[in-house]
């Protein structure tokens, strides 16, 4: 059972969701955020004390117009920790979430002691240019995010009519609340300079990565755990870029005992 | 009535079966589409026909920045106004606008701007959009969520800039500088008319309000959609307790002007067929960077417009004409429509897309003199107890010097 409450931090009030029980984790999501029905969460709860905060503009939080960068985006997230009253938890980043949570641990590398991070955005390889997701209409979308793209199309639409003014301002006013929020630092190029800072990072580290990640692909997971000192690397196979929705109980058996 | 001549330089040479072949016109457009001796005429033809326009009798000649965009050739348009501050004398040299969140640091803006001023001896107006989402965010990189917040320090730097007269230090979130100390002057003192083309976003209604600049919608949809829109604006003016001046807006409108009716569709209809069905062909994944339109905007409903955008395929003539995107036709049936325009929507600037498409030039000089001779006279008789508006116009000097052949002269002393 999973439950929301807001703390309050210095920007903004954040909502998490909680529930399980066991070793305190907290667990920073991807760009489309949490519900208290995210199979992961689920999942992550049957072993764990789960806390998963959602960036500003997510669900029904308020936005924060004062986080503007990474930098900004990385202290708010040690101010989450701070005001759930945690101690160095185990930390989990997906996506997005992972940069930040890779971000936190070069920040402040005596803060963070084990990360965990699934598909992590924030290196960029030429040879391998991330496609434009500020760009893709949400037909295209399954295709870049998931190993099986019918399932996957099943899982985001959620039978939605794009031409129903009455779905579509409410989709909209979504859209821009919480891609406005991750274009802050994934926007033209999700790149904001980590791959310099990963050399500070002393957390021991656990790569876990979907063997057909369309965005990610897997030498960007050799990028991370050639930069990071002290990190292992675990592929879940049959998943994209989002192993923690497409394959949860093999993406959880991954961290578990980690 | 203010009247411009606005000029888009569209390519003239995109393929038949561009919409079927590319994804967009804007942004990704095909590079090997363009071929730059094409591209040495047609900037040439189009200045030309800016100047013919002059000659003609507008007011204004406008033009605008776009990048990477087969419609619009022009991703700077302070080189043609430039170009037409030495071959023109008299009209305003309308620029909609320089994109202040684009340029870094921001003081270039209000250089170039006040060169421009100088050079033409104040005839310039001068434009800040905030640029579309192709431009701003896709093709320049600016951050969508943060792109309006940059526009707004930009608009501080370069107003504070053209005013005050001490260095000083701007201290910035995006630009910090520590002497701004821009040389030389605008010659309208203390900066000439400011023109904001907007789209629809809520705030920059009380942004045009609250500073005296003029609110120019620039839509291709034509006056009858622009209603609810201008509307709004004017409710809005009402409410801050401005005054109701029709200066204060501004709408752009495609027009083709024939002999008769028959004459304008047999002219003009593949050019405007061109521009409705193959230059808009804008991929829709550029059309609104999330972030980039405020909450409140989208909650406005400004947004559902592109909800209601009709589905291209079926774009005749007909429908363009019906539902007056394009207001075309002989002189009598253009400025019956225009009146209506100038009426409902009740804005002192039009800005008169009259070249469109791949119309050659023959033909748009035809529509620009029809115009000219058989619908202006008629429409200059709107507002006259706003003739003496000065605020939104600009202010040239009585006493300009001509571009003069100095070797010449010297020759003949």
């Amino acid at each position: 059972m999973i439950k929301l409450r807001t703390i309050d931090t210095h920007q903004v009030p954040v909502q998490v969701f909680e529930g399980g029980e066991g070793e305190n984790v907290v667990v920073l999501h991807d760009a489309g955020g949490f519900t208290a029905e995210h199979p992961f969460l689920l999942a992550l709860a049957r072993h764990y004390r789960v806390h998963a905060p959602l960036l500003p503009g997510y669900g029904d939080s308020v936005e924060a117009p004062n986080i503007r960068d990474m930098l900004d985006v990385t202290l708010h997230s040690f101010d989450v920790i701070e005001a759930l009253g945690l101690n160095r938890p185990l930390l989990i980043g997906c996506s997005l979430g992972g940069m930040i949570a890779a971000e936190m641990a070069a920040i402040a590398p005596n803060d963070v002691e084990r990360l965990v991070l699934i598909d992590p955005a924030g290196l960029w390889l030429d040879a391998y240019p991330v496609p434009d997701v500020f760009v893709l209409l949400p037909h295209e979308v399954p295709a870049v995010l998931f190993h099986d793209v019918e399932k996957g199309a099943k899982i985001l639409t959620r039978g939605g009519d794009i031409d129903d003014p009455d779905f579509l301002i409410p989709y909209l006013i979504n859209y821009a609340r919480t891609f406005g929020m991750v274009g802050k630092f994934l926007f033209p190029i999700p790149d904001r300079g980590l791959k310099d800072r990963l050399y500070r990072i002393k957390a021991r580290t656990r790569l876990i990565w979907g063997a057909s990640d369309r965005m990610f692909p897997l030498p960007y997971a050799s990028a991370f755990k050639a930069g990071i000192r002290n990190a292992d690397l675990i592929v879940i196979p049959e998943a994209g870029h989002l192993p923690q929705l497409e394959q949860p109980a093999a993406t959880v058996r991954a961290i578990v005992g980690f | 009535m203010r009247l411009t001549y606005f000029a888009l330089m569209p390519w003239r040479y995109l393929p038949g079966d561009f919409r079927e072949k590319h994804r967009s016109v804007w942004v990704d457009i095909d590079r090997r589409l363009y071929d730059p001796i094409k591209g040495h005429a047609l900037y040439n033809e189009y200045l030309d026909l800016l100047e013919h326009a002059e000659t003609l009798g507008f007011d204004g000649l406008g033009c605008n920045e776009h990048h990477q965009n087969a419609y619009g050739l022009m991703p700077s348009p302070n080189l043609i106004a430039a170009a037409l501050a030495r071959r023109t004398s008299r009209a305003a040299l309308v620029v909609l606008g320089n994109s202040i969140a684009l340029y870094n640091p921001p003081t270039r803006v209000a250089e170039e701007f006040a060169m421009l001023d100088n050079i033409s001896g104040g005839r310039l107006v001068a434009g800040f959009p905030v640029g579309t989402s192709m431009d701003t965010n896709y093709t320049y990189g600016q951050i969508p969520a943060l792109t309006r917040e940059k526009y707004a320090e930009a608009h501080e730097l370069i107003m504070r800039a053209w005013r005050e007269d001490e260095p000083f230090a701007f201290n910035g979130r995006y630009t910090k500088l520590r002497y701004v100390n821009v040389w030389p002057k605008p010659l309208q003192q203390p900066h000439p008319p400011i023109h904001i083309p907007g789209g629809g976003s809520v705030e920059t209604y009380d942004f045009c309000i609250k500073n005296t600049y003029c609110y120019s919608y620039l839509s291709y949809y034509g006056y009858v959609r622009a209603k609810a829109l201008m509307k709004a604006y004017w409710e809005r003016v009402a409410e801050l307790g401005a005054d109701e001046s029709p200066y204060r807006a501004g709408f752009a409108q495609v027009v083709c002007v024939g002999e008769t009716d028959a004459e304008a569709e047999r002219l003009y209809a593949e050019h405007v067929n061109y521009f409705y069905n193959r230059c808009l062909h804008i991929h829709p994944g550029f059309a609104d960077a999330p972030g980039y339109r405020t909450i409140k905007t989208i909650k406005m409903g400004a947004l559902a417009q592109y909800g209601r955008r009709p589905k291209w395929e079926t774009l005749s003539w007909k429908n363009l004409l019906d539902d007056a995107f394009v207001i075309a036709g002989s002189p009598v049936t253009v400025r019956d429509q225009l009146n209506e325009l100038i009426k409902t929507l009740r804005v002192g600037n039009l800005y008169l897309l009259l070249h469109i498409g791949d119309m050659p030039a023959d033909k748009a000089m035809h529509s620009a003199r029809l115009f000219a001779e058989k619908v202006m006279p008629a429409l200059r008789e709107h507002w006259p107890e706003y003739g003496d508006d000065g605020r939104f116009w600009c202010h040239p000097l009585q006493q300009r010097v001509r571009p003069a052949p100095l070797a010449a002269a010297r020759g003949a002393a």
